[in-house]
């Protein structure tokens, strides 16, 4: 007779580990599937950790989570090819007893989540690739593993495999992904001396900065860059819609080199060296691309659901909380003692709209609809942006009055006055 | 010129031999149908290369797995994309 959990959990990610604790914690068996050798050595994020949504899960984790630094100022920069224009806001505020924001490097975070779930009680096995779902008729009763005699059964299994999102797609519960609603992200790690990092970003201690980045580094594809600080190290990424990728013909690595030759970011990674490298497939289609969250035996969370709120740069927050809120959803029903069955696991999706989570994404619905169409947001304005500050700051002998001409007469010969109009409007009414 | 070998080169990886978790369905629709070729620039790994018959070759060794090929090849549907067996494939230090 084979053995049967409360719950499965496929996948070691911030989704997985969230619900594999969360539903260990209160008691029930638990078995957690990894792919990875151990968890953590699959994944891949910029990477910020907010705090607020782990520690709903783990109140004390700053006690001994691998940490990088808490993040002090952001940063965000315009660039056209040889310059940017940006904004910074930095607060001693963020120095607090319990900082809002911290970057973390996701191997160590993910084996310590995973380390939390151990110690709640739940039976986590890595090197196991999940193959299958197991139905019986519509419901799902358990998965298929990689490992001889691999079938293993629950009450629910609770699908966090990530953004490939496989299981549920061979089971037929969503789609194909498209390459319009995925963005591809690559980046690197460069090691410098602790003090080096702290000099060149003008931080003490365990302060940290990160840096946004649109512009000219996309090649006017819709995407952004990133540069963040670590303890000994910079981590420094660029990602672009698939879609755009393949209109454009240019590889991934090429926008990498360039990002990385810009004179505004060469010198924040000089004498550096380089450990890893790294590519990650992000789900932005936002709200309408949300695949169906749940159904008889199994739920979806995290990138699997699509849970990213690509605006803002959040992705692992709305992962815990999804993964968190599935396993409330099944300790609710075992305590209530009711099966596991598609009209009761619609809590799951009600609380996940009624949490920011589908809030958010619902804000911004439109969005990737009207970036899809005005590519002149990441290729006209920020060169627009550049040359206006550039007239302005260049003292030369013209008037002011003739300089705000230019810049006005730059902007309409650009996008023409109505198209000015109509790029406010639309940016208003997708972020309103 | 990017040498894309030695950004991988820095990578930890546990290598399947001789069971790539990755497959061109049918070799000949790359070579015959598809126009773009969009994997052979697309990949961050560069995996997969333009041979000199006009067709494209798959080597899995460096795949980071971010399912680019899978998503990108959607015309045609050609790439036959599954996880590397449990422990095995790329194995990130830092993530």
């Amino acid at each position: 007779m084979a053995e049967k959990f409360d719950a499965i959990v496929v996948g070691a990610g911030p989704a997985g580990n969230a619900a594999a604790y969360t539903m260990a914690k209160a008691g029930l068996s638990v078995l957690q599937l990894e792919r990875g050798e151990t968890p953590g050595t699959k994944n891949v994020q910029g990477a910020i950790l907010y705090a607020d949504a782990l520690e709903r899960i783990i109140p004390d984790f700053r006690d001994d989570a691998p940490l990088e630094r808490h993040v002090i100022e952001q940063r965000m920069w315009v660039l056209d090819e040889k310059s940017f224009i940006g904004t910074n806001y930095r607060s001693d505020a963020f120095n607090s007893d319990q900082p809002n924001r911290y970057t973390i490097l996701r191997a160590p975070f993910d084996k310590w989540f995973s380390g939390k779930v151990k110690a709640a009680g739940g039976l986590v096995i890595c090197e196991t690739t999940v193959t299958d779902l197991i139905q019986e008729g519509k419901k799902v009763i358990g998965v298929r593993t990689d490992r001889e005699g691999g079938d293993i059964y629950a009450d629910v299994v609770i699908l966090a495999d990530g953004v490939n999102s496989l299981l549920a797609k061979k089971a037929g519960f969503h789609g194909e992904l498209e390459a319009k609603n995925v963005a591809l992200a690559v980046k690197e790690i460069h090691f410098l001396p602790e003090e080096v990092v702290q000099s060149r970003f003008n931080i003490k201690g365990n302060e940290g900065v990160v840096i946004e980045i649109a512009g000219a580094v996309t090649h006017g594809m819709v995407g952004t860059a990133f540069l963040y600080t670590n303890k000994e190290s910079i981590t420094l990424g660029i990602g672009c819609l698939l879609s755009d990728f393949k209109k454009a013909g240019i590889a991934p690595y090429t926008l990498l080199e360039e990002l990385k030759a810009h004179p505004a970011i060469a010198p924040l990674i000089e004498g550096g060296e380089m450990k890893e490298y790294a590519a990650h497939l992000i789900p932005e289609g936002g709200y309408k691309a949300v695949p169906t969250l749940y159904g008889e035996g199994w739920m979806i969370a995290g990138d699997s659901a699509g849970l990213v709120n690509a605006v803002h740069r959040e992705g692992s927050n709305l992962a815990m909380t999804s993964g968190r809120l599935a396993a409330e959803t099944v300790i609710a029903l075992k305590e209530m003692k009711l099966p596991c069955t598609a009209p009761h696991l619609a809590r799951y999706k009600a609380a996940l709209d009624d949490s920011f989570v589908m809030k958010d994404l619902r804000k911004y619905k439109e969005l990737p609809d009207i970036l899809h169409g005005n590519p002149h947001f990441f290729s006209v304005y920020p060169q627009l942006l550049n040359r206006a500050a550039h007239t302005m700051l260049m003292v030369d002998g013209q008037d002011k009055h003739s300089k705000e001409k230019t810049i006005r007469g730059s902007f309409v010969e650009q996008r023409s006055l109505w198209g000015l109009v109509g790029d406010a409007y639309r940016m208003w009414r997708a972020t309103r | 010129m990017i040498k894309i070998e030695e950004k991988l080169f820095q990578n930890r990886y546990r290598v399947d031999e001789g069971r790539p978790h990755i497959q061109i369905s049918d070799p000949q629709v790359c070579a015959d149908d598809c126009k773009t070729q969009s994997c052979t620039f697309a990949c961050p790994a560069a995996c997969y290369a333009k041979d000199e018959g006009g067709g494209v070759v798959l080597t899995t060794d460096g795949c980071l797995e971010c399912g680019t090929c899978r998503v990108i090849c959607s015309e045609y549907h050609n790439v036959d994309w599954s996880y590397p067996r449990g422990g095995h494939g790329i194995l990130f230090k830092f993530g």
